[in-house]
């Protein structure tokens, strides 16, 4: 069984790289395959801390992200149809009517 | 007493009813309104006068409290009125003066239409209210609102013709320049009221020891309260109102200039007369400022054609021989000189206004000449006014200017330099009357046939003010005649409770500077005794400089008859020959010119400066730089960070959170 570092550790660099992708990938779908990186890091970091502190709100919170996670993807993927609809092209760059 | 109440609110009720209603009265029933309240109230201040003399001497002075006006913490100051000897005389000058230039103006105006003749009229009892406001003043607060209240009938006055630019500049003149003498005035006021802690004159002038004989408080106090003099009484160097205020109306003129708004000053310094003792600086002040202004304003006269404005400066003139009378301390003296000074030159105005209605405007004198004829009533009253005013013996400026030369000379406050200039100021007077009546009234016209042979005599309500004012000129004079020539003394024993307190005289330092030149000039060989007590007049002193004086008058109708009542070359030569002079006198030594440069460009410059650095520079600069720095803060936010790239608001995003993060983590918050 690994200490609590190694697991949080891993946890930060799985956010870390999450994040990167987020801000370097420009495909939508690949960004939120990212976004689900980082919720799932923060599931870990939950998980192991909850371990650790031997207290059952960590496991509870998890439920709730995945939760959240499963109402985002079904939001996001169905915004991203729609786009793809309109556009033709699903580049996050191009998509940019909204700015000031 | 109840009188005064009349004397001083009829004036005003009338000219409210003429404001409101005027224009549908018809010319006919305002001038009658107006002139009866004056007439009325004329006759209300000879109960008033009578009254005042059925007391005791002692007992001449009276005070009415009406209403309080003010009343804070300790201090109080009500609208009181004061009846005594100096105010008296005033109430009796300015509404029997101002009844007389009513019914001239009544015929005078005749050519306004019925709303502008309304409104003069209007104007004209709001100025003898104001006025009379001012002279029954008991306390600093009541003389100086009425000392504003004259000020802005004066304007209102002056600028009468009011489509007239120069009417209307002339009235912003006037009320500009004497502003500045106000705020003299007021300082003076604030001065007392810290030191006195009341604003009585009762108060004050009574205990106005409390000052300190010679203390520089005195002093400043003093040259303050004269400063406001010198605004109204158009004293060097707030003078130049004076002579542009002849832009107003004629009657105006007579009114403003001659019984009543200059006078204040003179009548302000004798009221105050305690406070000037006080200090022999502020008195010398007074005296040379008197001597100068009536000099200097003499010396302009001289040379200027407007029949009008040879007048005003000469009333610039005899307000200076008042104010150095004051300043001498012969304060008889200088108010008999007022009193005398208000009839004649009234007289002299609305002569003038007469000749100005025959001749349809004209002014210029070098136009005018042969109206003897034509003019019988205005020659002779004119003529009489201008003997007045030229001292010819016996009538009563003569007797006035005589009483004031002879204080200047040797007096307690007196000096050789005061005299002399005095003097000075009495030839070049003769010289400029006699050029002035010589040039209109003698010799060939120099009018064209037209206008020559209509001009014709005025109506009769503008011939009988000048006659009653041509007895009262010569009459005023036989009230104050010197010692030696009546033992009867009406005039000064009328004022002598006023000016009682005036100390017995002592050798002032002027006297004694006097002592030593008289040995040098012959002229007055008598100065040596300037020193003793002014009780025991000198009667051979006041013998040789009577003659003296009449010599000079006498040489200079000579003189002026032989230039300007026929065609001699002469004047026109001497003015070629000293062009410089000449000039400098014509353009009246340049103050206007000065003033001009100095304060309305100075200011008009200063203005410009702040109007380009600190307003459009600073105070612009701030408010369009707020503009500027949101507009431009507004383009970064909205071009730079709200760009449209969801990758960047990610970024942003997560740089905040890592940023606060840290702060939170660094500082343990």
């Amino acid at each position: 069984m690994p200490g609590i570092e190694f697991t949080l550790a891993l946890a930060g660099l799985i956010f870390c790289i999450g994040a990167l992708g987020v801000l370097l990938r420009r495909d939508p779908l690949v960004m939120f395959i990212c976004i689900e990186m980082m919720f799932n890091a923060a599931n870990l970091a939950f998980v192991a801390l909850s371990e650790h502190l031997k207290s059952v709100q960590g496991q509870v919170m998890v439920f709730l992200v995945i939760a959240v996670a499963a109402a985002e993807v079904a939001v996001g993927l169905a915004i991203i149809i729609a786009i793809f609809r309109t556009e033709k092209d699903v580049n996050v760059d191009h998509l940019s009517e909204l700015k000031g | 007493m109840n009188s005064l109440l009349v004397v001083l609110f009829l004036p005003l009720a009338t000219a409210i009813l003429n404001r409101l209603l005027g224009a549908r009265l018809g010319k006919r029933l305002s001038a009658g309104l107006a002139i009866a309240s004056v007439l009325t109230a004329f006759g209300f201040a000879v109960a008033s006068f009578l009254g005042l003399a059925a007391l005791p001497p002692g007992q001449r002075h009276l005070v009415m409290p009406l209403w309080s006006l003010l009343s804070v913490g300790s201090f109080s100051a009500d609208f009181s009125l004061l009846l005594d000897p100096l105010s008296a005389v005033m109430i009796l000058v300015v509404t029997g003066v101002g009844a007389l230039i009513h019914v001239y103006s009544a015929a005078y105006m005749e050519e306004e239409d019925d709303a502008e003749y309304a409104r003069f009229f209007t104007y004209l009892n709001f100025f003898i209210f104001s006025m009379l406001t001012l002279v029954l003043a008991a306390n600093f607060m009541v003389i100086f609102t009425g000392w504003e209240l004259v000020g802005v009938s004066s304007y209102l006055l002056i600028g009468f013709y009011r489509s007239k630019t120069s009417a209307a500049d002339a009235g912003k003149k006037a009320f500009i320049v004497n502003r500045v003498g106000d705020l003299g005035f007021l300082m003076g006021i604030f001065v007392i009221l810290s030191q006195f802690g009341t604003l009585d004159f009762t108060q004050v002038l009574s205990h106005a020891d409390k000052l300190g004989q010679g203390s520089a408080l005195a002093t400043l106090t003093a040259l303050l309260l004269f400063m406001g003099a010198m605004g109204k009484s158009a004293q060097f160097p707030l003078h130049v109102w004076l002579p542009d205020a002849m832009e107003g109306p004629t009657p105006v003129s007579a009114l403003i200039h001659a019984a009543t708004m200059v006078t204040a000053g003179v009548f302000m310094v004798a009221r105050c007369h305690a406070i000037f003792e006080l200090s022999p600086v502020a008195m010398r002040t007074v005296a040379w400022v008197g001597a100068f202004t009536a000099l200097f304003a003499a010396s302009i006269a001289l040379v200027q054609n407007d029949i009008k404005r040879v007048m005003a400066y000469s009333t610039l003139s005899q307000l200076g021989y008042m104010v150095m009378a004051v300043g001498v301390g012969a304060y008889t003296a200088g108010f008999f000189h007022l009193f005398t000074h208000a009839f004649f030159k009234a007289l002299l105005f609305l002569g003038c206004g007469s000749v100005m209605h025959a001749l349809h405007g004209e002014l210029d004198m070098t136009k005018m000449g042969g109206l003897r004829k034509k003019l019988p009533i205005t020659f002779w009253t004119f003529l009489i006014g201008a003997a007045c005013l030229s001292g010819v013996p016996f009538t009563s400026g003569f007797f006035s200017k005589d009483a004031i030369l002879y204080e200047a000379l040797d007096g307690p406050h007196g000096s050789l330099g005061l005299w002399l200039m005095g003097a000075l100021t009495a030839a070049m007077t003769a010289f400029y009357v006699g050029r002035l009546v010589f040039k209109t009234f003698f010799g060939k016209t120099r009018l064209d046939h037209h206008t020559f042979d209509h001009a014709h005599e005025s109506a009769a309500p503008m011939a009988a003010p000048l006659l009653i004012l041509a007895v009262l000129a010569i009459g005023a004079g036989f009230l104050g005649m010197p010692r030696f020539m009546s033992k009867a003394q009406p005039f000064e024993e009328w004022l002598a409770p006023v000016f009682a307190d005036v100390k017995a005289p002592e050798a002032g330092p002027l006297a004694a500077m006097a002592a030593p030149a008289a040995t040098a000039a012959e002229v007055a060989p008598a100065t040596a005794e300037a020193g003793k007590p002014e009780q025991g007049e000198d009667v051979g002193l006041s013998l040789r400089l009577m003659a003296f004086y009449t010599l000079v008058v006498a040489f200079m109708a000579w003189l002026t008859y032989k230039w300007f009542a026929t065609e001699s070359g002469t004047p026109n030569a001497l003015a070629l020959a000293a062009a410089p002079i000449h000039q400098l006198l014509w353009n009246k030594w340049y103050v206007d010119e000065l003033y001009d440069l100095v304060f309305v460009r100075g200011l008009l410059g200063f203005s410009k400066l702040l109007l380009r650095v600190v307003d459009q520079g600073l105070i612009d600069g701030v408010v369009n730089g707020c503009g500027w720095a949101a507009q431009g803060a507004g383009h970064f936010v909205r071009v730079r960070l709200h760009n449209g790239y969801a990758r960047f608001y990610a970024g942003a995003l997560l740089a905040g959170v890592v940023l606060l993060l840290g702060l939170v983590l660094t500082f343990s918050l």
